[in-house]
């Protein structure tokens, strides 16, 4: 093994040496500042970056902001949602800042835990539901009401559907009701597990390219949206309770105010960042305009934020109240 | 699963012990009939029995109803979420190894790598980096290494991805290391007693089988959330091949040596330290390679608990469905995975017994040991220099952003992907309705629809008849496993995917091998289209299988094929080229055909490659289970996902984990043992 060590060796001390040097050559480069001005009293600042563009969008920007205007060291984290809860007990997550309900999470780490705190609607609004890809809306007017879709099940068919029509699910971040949804509202429906986010876009993306027939369950904000406007279809309307019992749900799905989550070590920690994200608040269309430069003008996140940043400096002014 | 795995099970080595061994000579003849039997009445009872009771006890369990081991699990896991703050265990040592790994990679990213809060560049510039790295491949593997090593990192620069490849290595490298730390004395103690061998091989096995998908939030939870947790879950990935590859080099070192040894009067230190150790040197090397390629394929599963590396980007454009981009920042992670492959294996090569000989006695000249060692020291001063001017100058420090080669390819690639789904995607779709209609759906329905009880019998007789009794003995625990687990119905579904996908890599894999293995030419330009296939990680090529396929079991297939094929046609290219060329010549001189000498001669005397592809191609299919999940392979693959995204469902999605390994585990017993009975027939 003594070959083997000494390269290692012979490295350490090459590159122990070579830094030894530099500390008293003082090159030019530690001469550059880092952090643009501000105070430095915000320290670190962990942003968790849930996996969709929209929540990029989000995060990307209310971190361009901490960093510029307030000095902030941001950390940008990509979990799931359930790992980010996780990390608020830890320290590890400051912020989550687009929630989609998850009463089982709020119910753990905010009532039980308390180790996490609402901050309050970040202005976003999350609809949840059926869609089918605008050609369709067109030629089926009917098509967008969920009474007539009986009718037309056998053009939906397809090789996983075994026979009935298919309805295409997604991502299995987000509880659906969908399989209850079809039994009791008996369409001759068979729910198809697409997987993951990109499948489904995918799906609607060619689906409205080749006018191929798709329903399927989709969400917006979405960026996908304003590549193509999906329809909405509607299911009988949601009131208060209807779905309370998981498994006779017979009623859409309710619309979500979306809200940020802060871990509660970081509401006491007195963190101007704290502020800034309990200010945040914009539209689905300022979202929408951030995660379209993302996915579809190709931007870095972080360009992508500093260009709505730089158009838009009175609602930005407003955070930092 | 683990998406990218690189999963080469050290396949001839740890080949486990041969299975049966017959028993009386002169009943051989009788024996050897009653196993067709026994396969055709299976079948056939198999077949009514379906046919009467389709649909009937099933045991299918609805997409939100949980059994109670998943609660059980779910539990589990809440006590260990609430334990966290103050239990003793979290505190005085799950805390200190989580601070000390994540201590250890932040220092080594603000040397090389990350900026830090008091430099906006990391303390070695790329310059340094560069230099260093090349000159650490001469050291250890030499020139050639050296020039492949400078070329690779340089690129990752061109492709924009700079940081997150040194982070890729960074990681790597403390995981690796870290592994190299535990594996060999591992492997060296279960060399040493039978009986350890016996109790840690499964643990091994569970570790390579078991989808990360499946674990990894809870090990966010224990490890919390970042580098450490990666190295964890990489590390229980990589580690078993290093293990076994150990223990088997330990073990195979001949036996006469040893009673040389021991007549000579050495002690079992002196035995392993002097002679069982430096004899199987080269063999660990191997499995230290083994071992980083398996690392590297975890970049993308690390990636989703934060894990610092090129998994973000591939992770990042798969959001936005940005194929080029996707492409070009896994193909930094092929590049990567070429590069130490190539150096570990060199390095392998020079640390043999027989190339240490032949340089200790070689005397002199250009290529002795002594210009070696001026060569070496005088690159350490090289890179001493180099490391200086990038720390000191801006220029040398961060990475050029002209000319940049990621962009102009990524546009090429997503242009070229968009070509092909317009032009192919009619036949695409009648190719995937076709297979759909005439094997998935058939096969799934006699597996899935027949009753629980039948299935479990017929999956019994099946390994008896081909396996024999050891066999069915594994299948029926395997069974007993995945009942536990409350998801038959899930399991009988992705079992009928996994056999329409190894059926379609072993005919793959026989057309293309026996092509490969018949012309030099051919293997030169399919060996590494097969090797980048293998490396690149799949989400890579989701999209454009999603664009091709639609969200369906087929694109699932597709997936596993993509995984599946590369190792298995190795694996017949080899035996073919394997078969003796007397043999070819005296077939040739008889005057066969070119198709003759395929099927009665080239295929029928490699046929245990071939079944070892087939075995092989079955595990790699399997692992990419989890991954057809992400685009429409439902079954259990589905159900991993989401226990990983549903807190909820967490206790279904590792139940969804231990039937996939279990499953594997029950057809690689069988297929192990079946083809340990070919081998002496």
């Amino acid at each position: 093994m003594k070959k083997w060590i000494k390269p290692a060796a012979v490295a350490a001390s090459v590159l122990s040496a070579a830094l030894g040097l530099t500390a008293c050559g003082g090159g030019d480069i530690s001469a550059t500042s880092n952090a643009a001005g501000g105070a430095s009293k915000c320290g670190a600042f962990n942003v968790a970056v849930n996996p969709w563009v929209g929540y990029e969008a989000d995060a990307y920007v209310v971190g361009t902001v901490a960093k510029e205007k307030l000095g902030c060291t941001v950390n940008y984290k990509t979990l799931k949602e359930e790992v980010a809860w996780q990390g608020f007990g830890s320290g590890e997550v400051d912020t989550v800042l687009e929630n989609w309900g998850h009463p089982d999470l709020t119910d753990k780490y905010i009532k039980q835990q308390k180790t996490a705190q609402d901050a309050g609607p970040t202005g976003n609004t999350g609809v949840i539901g059926w869609y089918v890809p605008p050609w369709m809306a067109k030629q089926y007017p009917d098509i967008t009401d969920s009474k007539n879709l009986n009718k037309y099940a056998d053009m939906f068919k397809t090789s996983e559907s075994g026979g009935q029509g298919q309805l295409l699910d997604g991502d299995p971040s987000y509880v659906t009701n969908d399989e209850a949804l079809v039994k009791n509202l008996g369409l001759n429906f068979k729910v198809v597990y697409a997987g993951s986010e990109p499948a489904l876009i995918q799906a609607f993306r060619q689906a409205e390219q080749n006018h191929t027939p798709l329903i399927g369950y989709f969400y917006e904000p979405q960026w996908f949206l304003n590549e193509v406007p999906l329809v909405k279809v509607n299911l009988p309307a949601y009131t208060d309770g209807c779905d309370a019992d998981p498994a006779k749900v017979a009623c859409d799905y309710p619309k979500y105010d979306l809200n940020k989550i802060v871990s509660t070590k970081f509401a006491n920690s007195g963190s101007p960042a704290y502020n800034l994200v309990k200010n945040f608040k914009w539209t689905n269309q300022d979202q929408n305009m951030v995660a379209g430069y993302i996915a579809k003008d190709g931007m870095s996140p972080d360009a992508a934020a500093q260009k709505w940043i730089d158009a838009n400096p009175d609602k930005v002014a407003a955070w930092l109240k | 699963m683990s998406a990218t795995a690189v999963r080469e099970r050290p396949t001839g080595p740890a080949a486990r012990p041969p299975a049966t061994t017959r028993a009386s000579r002169p009943r051989i003849s009788v024996r050897r009939h009653w196993r067709p039997f026994l396969l055709g009445a299976v079948v056939v009872l198999w077949l009514v029995l379906w046919a009467v009771l389709k649909g009937t006890q099933t045991l299918e369990l609805g997409g939100a109803e949980k059994t109670d081991f998943h609660l059980w699990l779910n539990s589990v896991r809440d006590s260990f979420d609430a334990a966290r703050s103050n239990s003793a265990v979290f505190e005085y040592v799950v805390q200190p190894l989580t601070d000390g790994l994540n201590g250890l990679v932040a220092f080594l990213q603000s040397l090389f790598s990350q900026p830090s809060a008091l430099r906006p560049v990391p303390q070695v510039g790329w310059l340094g980096v560069v230099v260093l790295l090349a000159w650490l491949a001469f050291a250890l593997a030499g020139v050639r290494s050296m020039l492949l090593v400078g070329a690779c990192v340089l690129l990752f620069g061109f492709f924009g991805y700079w940081q997150q490849s040194i982070d890729t290595l960074v990681v790597t490298f403390v995981a690796v290391g870290l592994c190299a730390i535990l594996g060999p004395p591992l492997g060296i103690w279960m060399a040493r007693s039978r009986r350890v061998s016996a109790i840690i091989s499964p643990v091994l096995d569970l570790m390579q089988t078991l989808p990360s998908f499946a674990y990894l939030a809870p090990l966010a939870l224990v490890f919390g959330i970042g580098p450490a947790a990666a190295i964890v879950t990489t590390i229980i990935y990589s580690l078993p091949p290093l293990v076994r590859i150990t223990e088997h080099g330990i073990r195979n070192v001949s036996p006469t040596t040893l009673e040389a040894v021991t007549s000579m009067g050495g002690t079992a230190w002196q035995t392993l330290t002097k002679v069982q150790l430096p004899m199987a040197r080269r063999t660990i090397v191997v499995g230290i390679n083994q071992c980083t390629m398996a690392a590297l394929s975890m970049a993308t599963i690390a990636a989703l608990i934060n894990g610092p590396g090129l998994g973000q980007p591939v992770l990042q454009s798969l959001q936005s469905l940005d194929v080029g981009s996707a492409f070009v920042s896994g193909l930094a992670i092929v590049l990567m995975a070429i590069m130490l492959d190539r150096t570990t294996t060199a390095a392998s090569e020079r640390s043999g017994i027989e190339a240490r000989v032949a340089r200790g006695t070689s005397a002199g000249g250009f290529r002795g040991p002594r210009a070696r060692r001026v060569g070496v020291i005088a690159g350490a001063v090289i890179a001493a220099v180099a490391i200086y001017l990038s720390h000191n100058y801006l220029a040398l420090a961060k990475f050029p952003a002209s000319p940049d080669l990621g962009g102009p390819l990524g546009k090429a690639v997503s242009a070229a992907t968009n070509w092909t789904v317009g032009t192919f995607s009619g036949f695409t779709g009648w190719l995937k309705d076709t297979i759909t209609t005439l094997l998935v759906n058939p096969l799934e329905s006699l597996l899935a629809q027949s009753p629980w009880w039948v299935m479990a019998l017929v999956l019994l007789g099946i390994a008896l008849a081909l396996g024999g009794r050891r066999a069915a003995v594994a299948a029926a625990a395997c069974e007993a496993v995945i009942l536990g687990t409350g998801l038959w119905n899930e399991s009988m579904k992705t079992l009928a995917t996994t056999l329409v996908a190894t059926l379609l890599v072993v005919v793959a894999a026989v057309v293309v091998g026996v092509w490969m293995g018949r012309s030099r030419l051919a293997d030169a330009i399919i060996r590494p289209v097969l090797d980048a296939f293998q490396t690149i990680p799949s989400f890579v090529y989701l999209v454009p299988a999603l664009a091709l396929f639609g969200p369906t079991r087929f694109t699932a297939i597709v997936a596993a094929l993509a995984y599946g094929v590369p190792i298995a046609t190795k694996l017949v290219a080899d035996g073919i080229r394997g078969v003796s060329p007397t043999t070819v010549e005296a077939a040739e001189s008889m005057g066969t055909t070119g198709w003759q000498m395929v099927s009665k001669v080239q295929v029928p005397m490699s046929r245990a490659a071939v079944v070892l592809a087939a075995n092989q191609g079955l595990l790699y299919v399997l692992s990419m289970v989890v991954v057809g999940g992400l685009v429409g392979g439902g079954g259990l693959g589905y159900l991993v996902v989401s226990g990983f995204s549903q807190g909820q469902l967490f206790g279904k999605g590792l139940a969804a984990g231990i039937a996939i390994t279990a499953l594997g585990i029950m057809l690689d017993r069988i297929t192990q043992h079946a083809a340990a009975r070919l081998g002496r027939a």
